[in-house]
């Protein structure tokens, strides 16, 4: 436990010493940057250090506060969340600190870089609280320090509006987090966690509360409307850390809220696999439609955190209708999802930035031919891509391919339990996990092709160049962690077990840990086809260059049917390549298209712009924001300034509560 | 013994999977008064292929030429899982089935980005149809193989096709497995690039969506990427093959003649499809497709009622 105090502490002193020194740049990006890396790397040993004894880790501070004490402990649950958000806080430090300085003002990079290691810290004071009011305090702690890095930019008006949107969507959230510690810690009179109860019946409703309160954190679709604002307006390493663990932290707070409710009833465990399916196969819809790589990476942020949500939701009926392998390995899927996604999803918005760094852009259209300027970042995105599709030999398929396991092994059971809705369950995990998978190999296509092949579509493209040193190592390091994690899948297996038994209700637990080797077999089978993936394409690859020596021809131009001088601008964009998609799923996505076709016999203008707008964003949140706008103005009317007036409404109200009281 | 027979079944997919396309022509060529091609044409195609040189363009890169390798490797690494003729595959594990889809979707990534990787207008247009329609078959063939494993609870496509049987039929199972027969032939059709949906013989490069990713394609590469187009053939028609006519003879070598019989009768019938009908209309390729998931929904529903 001291291990992680320690990491918090050298987190907090990064954080002040980069404000002192924000009249020094530079000097205040090292300290910054120093104080993440070694105030993570202490972070990480803690939670290791967990997930090896078994045993978790806590202390109390001995300090007074209302309605319960400072307590934070480390059980496998927490460790789990503490190992990917460390690595990645640490990583895009690694990243952040020439990112920085070459592409921000130099007045906001020390206040930057405290920012930056206080939503480090309170993140990991949020998976260790244990006590309400502390996680509230930390989480409250993490909402406004990542506004403030996303207003790093404030001198851009959207970069404002986007902070705003932002601030609203989380003190929505906040406040169902306020009466659901509320309502847990009621009949106990304190907020601490091992001593909230839940009253008979509430269950229901405390966990809609928390699907709402931290489901606005983690993007759940509709809820997620705040993702594609903020992800493109913060820098590239914040986005990693926002996108990649930040919203994990609302993951860990709804599973760590199952595990005060005993005994949900099974509609939560469909609510949350219905809200699962909306949000993977919304987000990776409206992604296909975006030109702006970072607003698409943000729309699949809410597809991941739909596929975790499946995991969670198939893990809930597993628990409630008593099948152990559904409960297991819904879990386990979820919870491995939770760090894939860190590592591949960080690994995207880096290479992003750098291609912003290295271009000037983030309009895919506007982009193409990166990889032969900038081959470093081009390869690990291609794999981050390559991973964020589920495809073999990658991480994302292991975890996927738990939740499809964890549906499938109950459903061959030859003695499934007649009282679940077994089609339905198929339909909603196993179609819709194949139909997310297949748009994301869409997207991930679209955007690597559009972005790192082909010719340079404009002049900021033709003139990139690669990321620096440090940029290019972080980038590095996290495709070969994606690797490590898919190559080594069934050693997650037990490094996993131990978590989610801590979610498992106690009566299931010896049941749940029965479907470990009862599922190594698949796993390790699944491993080997990886290696033997590798190993063939390697062994293919070197005949192949043995082979092609003779009649080599090099040089010439695309086969373009005859025509002689294709240019650039003949390729296929990357809108008219998703176009059939958007087009067949129109009525959801609603586009918005203005066409200004050639006219007459020598057209001398034509034009074609599309825009696909959040749905929700648009039709709900839109219309009830104005509404709320509009009641506010015309409350306005009692507010004009008048002293008289004033003193006139506190003695009103002073009457009217003398008659309620004495009368 | 099981590895054996694992790899009997692995050596015939690599040997015969290009005569399926041969079965094919013939066919067409019956419908058309021809005499049509040498039965070996394919394989003298490929080896032709093999000893040509091979043209890159400039704007190509390394992931150009990955993309046939890593094509044919994932094909080939999914042969070892798919068994025929009710003889179990080289490797067996409960969910084998998800990631032969998957490889298979590896195979599709690679092939669509060394499209792309060209900056070619027609090679575009293809990868951008190949994604949709792809992605509207892979719930479609997921699902049917689920329907399969909740009706023969087995989770693993050996103990799948072990258990469908020539009396699975008269089962309560049987209209299920008559309607994942028909969502897996729409699969099938659509992922190897067939009529109704694309056309591998039309002369315009516009109206192509298979055939278009591969124009840059030369020599070994293109025999590579030919070469996994046929033994993917081969793959999905064992997996229809084992739902549509399970025929068991009691003895295993006639069982895996029956396999390697029936495949022939599938080819015969794309021959037959490819002659009596014309290619859909783009717009309705997806409807098609959707319909197959349709069918094979339903399939669920009737199998766990």
């Amino acid at each position: 436990m001291w291990l992680f105090a320690a990491g918090l502490t050298v987190l907090s002193a990064g954080a002040l010493l980069s404000l002192l020194l924000s009249k020094a740049p530079r000097l205040a990006s090292w300290t910054g940057s120093a104080g993440a890396v070694g105030g993570c790397l202490l972070a990480i040993a803690a939670a290791i250090g967990v997930l090896w004894s078994g045993e978790s880790a806590g202390a109390t501070l001995a300090w007074e506060v209302p309605l319960g004490s400072l307590a934070v402990e480390i059980d496998p649950l927490a460790a789990v969340f503490i190992i990917p958000i460390a690595l990645v806080v640490l990583i895009a430090a690694v990243y952040g600190a020439p990112y920085m300085q070459g592409s921000y003002h130099a007045s906001t990079v020390g206040p930057s870089w405290f920012f930056f290691n206080l939503l480090a810290a309170t993140m990991l004071l949020v998976v260790a609280a244990r006590s309400g009011l502390l996680f509230l305090v930390a989480w409250e702690g993490m909402s406004l320090a990542s506004f403030f890095l996303v207003l790093t930019d404030h001198r851009q008006e959207s970069v404002r509006r986007a902070g705003w949107i932002y601030l609203v969507a989380m003190h929505l959230g906040t406040a169902c987090l306020l009466v659901l510690f509320l309502l847990l810690g009621r009949s106990s009179g304190s907020l601490e966690f091992d001593q909230f109860a839940v009253e008979p019946g509430l269950a229901g409703v405390l966990f809609v509360l928390a699907l709402i309160g931290f489901g606005t954190k983690a993007g759940f679709m509709p809820l997620h409307v705040w993702l594609p604002e903020a992800h493109p307006a913060a820098p590239s390493h914040v986005s990693a850390v926002m996108s990649g663990v930040m919203i994990k932290t609302g993951i860990y707070g709804l599973l760590r809220t199952v595990t005060f409710l005993p005994e949900l009833p099974s509609w939560c465990g469909w609510t949350l696999l219905a809200v699962g399916v909306l949000s993977g196969i919304g987000g990776v819809l409206f992604a296909l439609a975006q030109h702006d790589v970072k607003s698409l990476l943000a729309y699949h942020s809410v597809e991941n955190i739909g596929i975790i949500g499946i995991g969670a939701g198939v893990g809930l009926l597993g628990i409630s209708y008593d099948i152990p392998a559904m409960a297991f390995l819904g879990f386990a899927g979820a919870l491995l999802h939770v760090l894939n996604h860190a590592l591949f999803k960080s690994l995207l918005f880096l290479g992003a930035g750098a291609v912003q760094h290295g271009t000037g852009t983030r309009d895919i259209d506007r982009l193409g031919g990166l990889l032969k300027t900038m081959p470093i970042t081009g390869g690990t995105f291609f794999v981050g891509a390559c991973a964020i599709s589920g495809l073999p030999p990658l991480n994302g398929f292991v975890s996927e391919w738990m939740i499809y396991l964890g549906v499938l092994l109950s459903v061959a059971e030859p003695a499934r339990d007649a009282n679940v809705a077994w089609a339905p369950l198929c339909v909603l995990v196993i179609g819709s996990l194949a139909l997310i998978g297949g748009l994301a190999s869409a997207c991930f296509t679209k955007a690597f092709g559009c972005m790192f092949l082909g010719e340079p579509r404009s002049e900021q493209a033709r003139h990139s160049h690669e990321a620096g040193r440090p940029m290019r190592a972080a980038m590095v390091t996290l495709a070969a962690a994606c690797f490590v994690v898919a190559l080594s899948g069934p050693v997650f297996l037990f490094l996993l077990r131990p978590a989610v038994l801590t979610i498992v209700p106690p009566g299931a637990r010896e049941a749940a840990a029965a479907v470990v080797p009862q599922s190594l077999g698949p796993l390790v089978g699944v491993c080997v086809i990886f290696w033997a993936t590798l190993a063939a394409v390697g062994l293919l690859s070197w005949g192949r260059r043995k082979m092609s020596s003779a009649g080599k021809v090099d040089g010439v131009p695309t086969w373009d049917c005859g025509y002689a001088a294709p240019t650039p601008r003949m390729q296929y964009t990357a809108s008219s390549y998703a176009s059939p998609l958007v087009i067949l799923f129109r009525l959801l996505l609603r586009p918005r298209i203005t066409l200004h076709p050639p006219v007459g016999l020598f057209p001398k203008q034509a034009g074609f712009e599309s825009e696909t707008p959040d749905l929700f964003a648009q039709y709900v949140f839109g219309p009830t924001f104005a509404g709320v706008a509009w009641i506010a103005s015309k409350l306005r009317r009692f507010q004009h300034g008048r002293i008289q007036l004033y003193v006139l409404y506190i003695a009103l109200t002073i009457l009217v509560l003398l008659i309620w009281k004495l009368g | 013994m099981l590895a054996i027979s694992g790899i009997v079944q692995i050596v015939l997919a690599l040997v015969l999977a290009p005569l399926l396309q041969s079965i094919i022509n013939r066919t067409k060529a019956v419908f058309a008064g021809r005499r049509g091609q040498p039965w070996l044409q394919p394989y003298r195609e490929l080896w032709k292929l093999v000893q040509k040189g091979t043209v890159y363009s400039r704007t190509t890169t390394a992931v150009f030429v990955a993309g046939p390798i890593v094509g044919i490797a994932a094909v080939g690494l999914a042969l070892a899982l798919v068994p025929i003729g009710g003889w179990p595959a080289l490797l067996s594990f409960p969910g084998d089935f998800l990631l032969v889809a998957y490889l298979l979707g590896v195979g599709r990534f690679f092939l669509v980005s060394a499209a792309l990787d060209t900056g070619s207008s027609f090679e575009g247009m293809g990868a951008s149809r190949e994604v949709l329609f792809s992605a509207l078959a892979e719930p479609a063939l997921l699902l049917s193989l689920t329907a399969l494993a909740a009706a023969s609870h087995s989770a693993s496509l050996t103990g799948i096709y072990a258990a469908i049987d020539s009396g699975m039929p008269a089962t309560a199972a049987g209209p299920a497995i008559f309607l994942i027969t028909g969502a897996m032939f729409v699969v099938f059709l659509a992922e190897n690039a067939r009529i109704p949906v694309d056309d591998p013989n039309t002369h315009l490069e516009l109206t192509m969506i298979h055939e278009v990713m591969v124009l840059d394609h030369s020599g070994p590469d293109f025999a590579l990427i030919q070469y996994a187009a046929q033994l993917k053939m081969w793959l999905l028609g064992s997996l229809l093959l084992g739902a549509a006519a399970p025929f068991r003879f009691g003895s295993a070598w006639l069982d895996l003649l029956a396999g390697l019989v029936g495949l022939g009768a599938i080819a015969v019938l794309v021959g037959i499809v490819e002659s009596s009908m014309a290619r859909l209309r783009l717009v309705r390729v997806p409807q098609f497709l959707i319909a197959a998931s349709i069918l094979s929904i339903v399939a669920l529903f009737l199998v766990m009622r």
